[in-house]
């Protein structure tokens, strides 16, 4: 097991490195100029300093390159800078002092460091997307388990309808839906997610709460329509199996039979689906983030491809990648953690 | 006499029941066909023969309705601006309504029900255009990677690769980026239309791949296909008469999610204002443009937003109806 997990991380690399050129080389193809909002009474060869002052002046190798040696090298040092100078938790190291001012990935809308902007960003989307995610998985967990143990019941029957309808509705139009519904004719929400909110007491949390549950509820509908389709196949798989019905006979209540002997069994190719969907939430939520005007990591990205900012659009779309790498190299290494029969060598 | 009737009784008895009994039972229904098989199972799924029904109308209700509904789709009206649909008039008698806009009209005056037969049209003809291409390159590269040995690992790499990307960032890079060279090669929509077919195309084989290369493995060892190479057949004649028919159900299955990823990707597209050009109607286009307005005229955020919805509803539904029907072991049951 630990010989299999080393191997898919070793080659996770080569991945990475092969999705990252073929991003950047996509980029490069891109027609457009990031000095085409600049005066023309600029004469040129101002122009091609600034040009180069942008890192643009280079061969795409050479570029390539050095956005490599950026990413991996400069911006850990800055990283672990930063843990060991302002971070709660390791804080109390002695300073280390690794980055010495070398260049950093810098967005062309901005001039500031396109990482500097990411960890601004991230704490919005992690809690509006992530709690959905969490909420999606509790809601969409006991719904597949009794919609299988009741297969073909009224409750399956909805069940089964809701999650379809779930599936089949994108987000960017229960968004719109749930804002006409909750925030124009009832007025219970507001429509539009205040990032700048802070929350210090317990109205401003109920706030923080109402304008919330939205975006929240239009993830969560996603995930949950997906998950409990997952939960109630492998649950009816594990339904018919010998098994259950040995443990019927040695006189286990119903109960222990289903929550504990088929639940255990059925949860192991969905905590695997649980975990291939959260890179693919960050994704999702680009359009939700658009609806609700969350300034988080979707909208970031948005907002960086119409400005035409390639290193931004480049390190957050590698981002994505690594997070979609990432998460299928943990669903590969639960599911054998969790299901001894799997043998990988 | 000879006969007596005991004789026929014994004969009866003897000789009757015997061969009664192990005689070939001939089936009191005459065999049927591998589709029409596949056709009772399917009309069984309520569900499936709703979703086809539906699809079916607003098909229909595209390819037809320009012909119905003569209104064209861009003429701006602005004196007829505004309007809400008739059925406003039932509880709003001073809602600004008429027949000859039975569904109203947007901020501009273009008419609403021939924008949602235009934007149904363009929406349809990428999300079939996109599946049909994603189908291709799936099943070629599934074909590909099953069927010839020394191709299974580079072509499943490749597949993993492909699935490791994200998508909806890169096809927005893609869009955004490439718009303006295939715009200038096939004008503003055929340039989109392009675009957009390819970019979702492009991305959205992997699944096809893998089921298909998966049944491959399968079948091809199989005796029937030993006995079509043992005769000297080509493998390209192997392939086409032996195996592709074989996988045709995956395939199709994985043909009505495709159709209906397709649709919600062209939608998000133009929802995120980087599909067609905005005077083109397109579902996710008239849905993204009445957001801004969406408190006082919910309809036209309501009407592309159902319409989008009943589609893929429909066609997920189909598909879900098709796989059980083409799977041999859910049969007839």
């Amino acid at each position: 097991m630990l010989t299999f997990a080393v191997r898919r991380l070793v080659l996770s690399v080569p991945t990475l490195l092969f999705i990252s050129f073929v991003i950047f080389m996509l980029l490069q193809l891109a027609p457009g100029d990031p000095m085409a909002q600049v005066p023309l009474t600029v004469p040129p060869e101002v122009k091609q300093k600034m040009r180069e002052a942008l890192g643009v002046g280079e061969p795409a190798l050479v570029q390539y390159w050095k956005w490599l040696v950026q990413v991996f090298w400069t911006e850990p040092k800055v990283f672990i800078d930063w843990l060991t100078r302002d971070s709660f938790l390791l804080g109390w190291l002695p300073d280390t002092q690794l980055y010495q001012g070398e260049l950093r990935v810098i967005s062309w809308q901005t001039r500031s460091p396109v990482m500097d902007i990411v960890l601004q960003r991230i704490p919005q989307t992690l809690w509006v997307v992530g709690l959905s995610y969490v909420v999606g998985v509790l809601i969409a967990l006991p719904i597949g388990v009794y919609s299988a143990y009741r297969q073909y019941s009224v409750f399956d029957q909805a069940g089964t309808f809701v999650t379809m309808v779930g599936f089949s509705i994108p987000p960017f139009f229960t968004g719109p839906l749930l804002i006409v519904v909750f925030s124009v004719y009832l007025g219970w929400f507001p429509s539009i997610y205040d990032t700048t909110h802070v929350v210090n007491d317990w109205d401003s949390f109920m706030v923080q709460l109402r304008q919330m549950v939205m975006p929240v509820m239009v993830l969560a509908l996603q995930t949950t329509a997906q998950l409990s389709r997952y939960m109630r196949a492998s649950m009816l798989d594990n339904l018919g199996q010998d098994y259950v019905r040995t443990a019927r006979a040695k006189g286990l209540s119903e109960g222990i039979v289903v929550m504990v002997h088929v639940l255990r069994n059925s949860m192991i190719p969905v905590v695997t689906v649980i975990a291939l969907g959260v890179p693919a939430i960050f994704g999702g939520a680009i359009i939700t983030e658009n609806v609700f005007k969350v300034n988080g990591i979707g909208q970031l990205l948005l907002t960086a491809l119409f400005a035409n900012d390639l290193p931004m659009v480049m390190t957050l779309t590698f981002i994505f990648a690594f997070l979609i790498v990432l998460f299928n190299l943990i669903a590969d290494v639960l599911y054998g953690l969790l299901d001894p029969r799997i043998r990988y060598d | 006499m000879t006969d007596s009737p005991q004789d026929d009784l014994i004969v009866a008895a003897g000789a009757d029941l015997p061969i009664e009994a192990l005689k070939d039972t001939v089936p009191d229904t005459p065999p049927v066909s591998k589709w029409s098989a596949i056709w009772s199972q399917f009309r069984k799924h309520k569900g499936a023969m709703t979703g086809a029904f539906f699809l079916a109308i607003i098909t229909l209700g595209v390819l037809l309705g320009p012909y119905l509904w003569t209104l064209d789709p861009q003429t701006l009206d602005i004196r007829a601006k505004d309007m809400r649909p008739i059925y406003t008039a039932l509880w709003n008698a001073e809602a600004k309504t008429g027949w000859s806009h039975p569904l109203g009209t947007d901020q501009l005056g273009r008419d609403n029900l021939s924008q949602l037969i235009a934007g149904g049209r363009a929406s349809m003809a990428v999300g079939w255009a996109a599946m049909l291409l994603s189908l291709l390159i799936g099943t070629a590269v599934g074909v590909m990677a099953g069927y010839f040995r020394k191709l299974d690992g580079p072509l499943m790499r490749l597949t993993d690769l492909f699935l490791s990307l994200p998508i909806l960032p890169l096809l927005l890079v893609a869009v955004t980026l490439f718009r303006q060279p295939l715009r200038a090669n096939f004008g503003p929509e055929g340039g989109m239309f392009v675009l957009i077919v390819a970019v979702v195309g492009i991305t959205s084989w992997m699944p096809t791949a893998r089921i298909v290369r998966g049944d491959i493995l399968a079948i091809k060892e199989r005796e029937f296909v030993l006995a079509a190479r043992s005769i000297g057949t080509r493998s390209s004649l192997i392939i086409r008469r032996h195996l592709l028919p074989n996988v045709l159900s995956p395939i199709m299955v994985s043909a009505t999610l495709g159709l209906a990823t397709a649709i919600i990707t062209e939608s998000a597209l133009s929802f995120l204002g980087v599909g067609f050009p905005s005077d083109f109607p397109t579902w996710g286009k008239m849905l993204a443009d009445a957001v801004a307005r969406m408190e006082d005229f919910p309809e036209r955020v309501v009407l592309p937003g159902v319409a989008i919805s009943l589609t893929v509803l429909g066609v997920n539904y189909l598909g879900d109806g098709l796989r059980d029907a083409l799977d041999p072991r859910l049969r007839g049951r």
